[in-house]
């Protein structure tokens, strides 16, 4: 150590990435030499163009803003690195770079610097993902580095099997399975003339439907075919694969052009092209569910579901696929606990009725246990039977809840849930509600809409959901002030300013000096999301991720908006599941003082999209006059 | 005469120190080489007291050169117990010690022509200057700025501080105080107002940093 001033400069460097991956001695000499550099307010550090200096710089004090073409893109305040981007690129600077407001700088000599950490992967993966999430515009940097010890199986793109053999509508049955004896497959697809499914015909098929004699060979394939054919797009991975099959119970998935049935057929996957790799793993947690026999039985499964995530999520799996997983494990969760309260009931449910997941669930976006939120629409009964009929639902919805409550998910303390007479209505008093929210909006009744409007069938008949968003869709289409309402509260929460220190924090109350990672980041994306949704007209699909994706294609020219907001909702929900795990907790609170440097930059990353998607809202729906 | 015969026996060190001295300052600021230094001492007395260590690190167009840093510790041959409670240097402790006539030497190869910065620059500039009659040479030749007076004459008179100093003025500019009382950490701290200084009202005002330069001449102390 050359002077107390190198040590000072080593005592501020080793909290901040990558300086906290690099060998303490290999940090003193680094540190020792350092250069300190004062900038005036507005000061220019490079410019776009400018030739490579020697240094790349840390903020120390101050703040120093990075511009493109005179806009600011990147704030860099107190630890952040900036101007190695172009070095690493050795290429001419693609920013500016200027003092935001008076700052100390510590340049250090680049050359030094990276000789010293060429083999020092840590660094090299920050730097990488640390440029990958800095700006959206350029992915020429995007993290490299390889996942090791990660078993990406289940992630891999199933292996489906072409060509297809297939057979007409017109084709006998002993057709059909002679073609399947020669090719040695186990079902057979029927198509139209554009090689579109129309149905399948399994070795089960035959057993049960032919060698029972209930059948004659030659009667034609329609006869004993299962149809419609359950079908689903190219990428589909091997692991939800193994979920379709076991949720669906079926052993053959049908692949088309674009994952429905009005497309080319593609393939077939089947349970054998899909190996199971260890046994702890979503699918096999669905095969537990199903031969559970009580309800402490399911909680027991569930709870095994937590280091499941705790794994992807340390594994570094997108998010939005982990949470599909926990999401089809609690739907066949809440699945099976509906089929055993059914069966201890006296009488069977008098009519047919579905079982809605709302909120998060309904998103899909539920990864901890939190509230369950929940309701039931039941068909049309007379109404000389309808009174006896709501409360044979109601009853059943009490059971239901609090077998759920067992498994986990305490019970809503707002009441929002199925046993609830509010929500646990026929369909056309369920049509009536809406209609009620939609043409009357209230600031409660918006807020019953952001819970109501993200409503998933989990149980049950899906004419009613479908029907009800029918209903939906036509209220909003023709009430459309109503989207006016959603998007004031959909800007209600601005989020944090991306400048650290200007964080917002709840300034009251229990979790005083804490940010609210869901009022305050995570809701908005929500909001923005549904609102711009509904707004083309469709309620479909409900995951926020699945919305930006559907508005990426509606709206060419908002693309890369969209998906910056698809971005950021992965690492805002990826962040408040891991603290949520860590402490035990919703996770909906972050304490700023636990936050890494790295995880700062994160966050900070993820606020902007959501305050350039407020902004589209607040011009789309010109709610600039009404705020 | 005998002036010019003592002159001729100079030791290098000090010929080459003087020759540096006699090649005039470039014109502009971003070019003048700065030496922003302090001295830890016995005492404030500069006939009676030495001094114990000496940081100082170059400062060129706003940017301090930290990695060409001057950090030296001198022997004590007179040792006060009161000012060891604030510079924390023990007679014997762990520094690598050198002579005083060493650490000047080191000193002048420094600084050459700089023009040094010091906090009340006077004192620290007497300080040498008697380490240097020690040594039967002439006293230092640099140009000087006092960070001290500069603050006095530069920053308005309503924001003026209680006294002038270093901690006072280090908070006026929200500069931390890390190692106080190390030559090294002084001598950094100095240098930070200096700049500030410098760009805040200086270079904001279209004053001339040169009718802020002292000539050795002047050195009113002693």
């Amino acid at each position: 150590m050359s002077n107390i001033v190198s040590q000072r400069i080593f005592d501020f460097l080793k909290d901040f990435p990558p300086f906290n991956f690099i060998k303490h001695s290999d940090l003193i000499t680094i540190s020792s030499t350092c250069v300190v550099r004062y900038l005036e307010k507005e000061e220019l550090v490079f410019n776009t163009n400018d030739a490579l200096h020697k240094y790349f710089y840390v903020v120390k004090d101050g703040a120093v803003g990075l511009y493109r073409n005179n806009h600011l893109v990147d704030h860099c305040d107190e630890g952040d690195v900036f101007g190695i981007r172009a070095i690493l690129r050795n290429d001419a600077y693609q920013l500016k770079a200027a003092a935001i407001e008076e700052s100390i700088v510590y340049a250090l000599p680049a050359d030094q610097f990276l000789d010293m950490v060429q083999n020092n992967l840590e660094v090299h993966k920050y730097l990488a993902t640390a440029f990958a999430s800095n700006l959206a515009i350029t992915n020429e940097e995007k993290d490299t580095a390889e996942v090791s010890n990660i078993d990406i199986l289940p992630l891999q793109r199933v292996q489906y099997s072409t060509p297809v053999v297939t057979c007409k509508t017109e084709d006998t049955i002993a057709e059909a399975a002679k073609l399947m004896t020669v090719h040695k497959i186990g079902s057979i697809l029927i198509t139209d003339s554009h090689q579109q499914p129309l149905g399948i015909i399994t070795d089960k098929d035959l057993r049960s439907k032919i060698a029972t004699g209930f059948f004659n060979i030659n009667e034609t394939v329609t006869q004993i075919m299962s149809a419609p054919v359950y079908t689903f797009p190219p990428d589909i991975s091997a692991l939800e694969s193994q979920m379709a099959m076991l949720e669906k119970g079926i052993s053959h998935l049908c692949i088309t052009q674009d994952g429905t049935v009005n497309s080319q057929v593609l393939g077939m996957v089947t349970a054998h092209d899909i190996v199971v790799m260890n046994t702890n793993n979503p699918s096999v947690l669905l095969k537990q569910i199903k031969r559970a026999k009580t309800f402490e039985d399911l909680a027991q499964i569930r709870h095994k579901l937590q280091p499941l995530i705790q794994a992807y999520l340390d594994s570094e799996l997108p998010v939005d696929f982990i949470a599909s997983v926990v999401s089809s494990v609690n739907n066949c969760i809440t699945q099976k606990i509906i089929e055993q309260v059914i069966t201890t009931k006296t009488q069977q449910p008098p009519t047919a009725f579905t079982w809605l997941a709302l909120g998060s669930q309904g998103r899909e976006e539920q990864l901890l246990f939190t509230d369950q939120d929940n309701a039931l629409i039941f068909e049309d009964v007379d109404e000389t039977e309808q009174a006896q009929v709501k409360s044979y639902f109601l009853d059943l919805a009490a059971d239901i809840n609090k077998a759920i409550a067992i498994v986990g998910f305490e019970e809503c303390p707002a009441n929002m849930m199925a046993s609830n007479p509010q929500w646990c209505m026929s369909i056309s008093d369920w049509k009536a509600q809406f209609n009620k929210w939609i043409t009357r909006p209230s600031e409660n009744s918006v807020m019953m809409c952001t819970i109501f409007f993200d409503f998933k069938r989990v149980y049950g008949d899906a004419s009613l959901e479908s029907k009800l968003s029918e209903s939906i869709q036509q209220a909003v289409g023709s009430y459309e002030v109503f989207l006016n309402y959603l998007g004031l509260n959909a800007l209600q929460n601005p989020p944090p300013l991306s400048f650290f220190r200007q964080f917002v924090v709840e300034d009251s109350g229990a979790h005083h000096d804490q940010f609210d990672i869901k009022a305050r980041a995570i809701m908005p994306l929500v909001d923005a999301a549904r609102l711009l949704i509904l707004e083309k007209g469709v309620n479909d699909p409900k995951s926020t991720t699945k919305r930006y994706e559907a508005l990426a294609k509606l709206e060419p020219q908002n693309e890369v908006l969209y998906q910056s907001c698809i971005d950021a909702f992965k690492t805002l929900l990826a962040f408040r599941t891991i603290e949520g795990l860590k402490y035990k907790d919703s996770g909906r609170f972050v304490k700023l003082e636990h936050l890494s440097k790295s995880n700062r930059l994160k966050l900070k990353q993820a606020f902007k999209p959501i305050k350039e998607v407020q902004n589209v809202i607040q011009i789309r729906f010109k709610l600039a006059q009404l705020m | 005469m005998l002036k010019w015969f003592q002159h001729k026996n100079h030791p290098g060190f000090w010929q080459e120190y003087d020759a540096a001295n006699k090649v005039p300052l470039p014109n502009s600021i971003e070019e003048t080489s700065f030496v922003v230094f302090d001295t830890e001492t016995t005492g404030l007395q500069p006939k009676t007291d030495i001094v114990l260590s000496i940081g100082a690190f170059r400062v060129k167009n706003k940017t301090v050169f930290t990695s060409q840093g001057l950090e030296l510790y001198l022997q004590q041959e007179r040792f006060k117990k009161e000012s060891a409670a604030i510079h924390g240097l023990r007679k014997s402790g762990n520094e690598i010690k050198i002579p005083e006539s060493e650490a000047v030497e080191e000193f002048l190869s420094f600084i050459g022509n700089s023009v040094l910065v010091a906090h009340h620059a006077a004192f620290d500039i007497a300080m040498i200057n008697s380490a240097l009659k020690r040594m039967n040479l002439p006293k230092l030749k640099n140009k000087f700025i006092d960070t001290a007076q500069l603050f006095q004459r530069v920053v308005p008179s309503q924001q003026q501080v209680k006294n002038l100093g270093l901690d006072e003025i280090a908070r006026y500019f929200k500069i931390p105080l890390h190692d106080r009382h190390t030559a090294n950490g002084d001598a950094y701290i100095t240098a930070l107002i200096f700049i500030k200084l410098y760009t805040k009202y200086i270079q904001l005002n279209n004053l001339k940093l040169n009718d802020f330069l002292k000539s050795h001449q002047r050195t009113g102390l002693l």
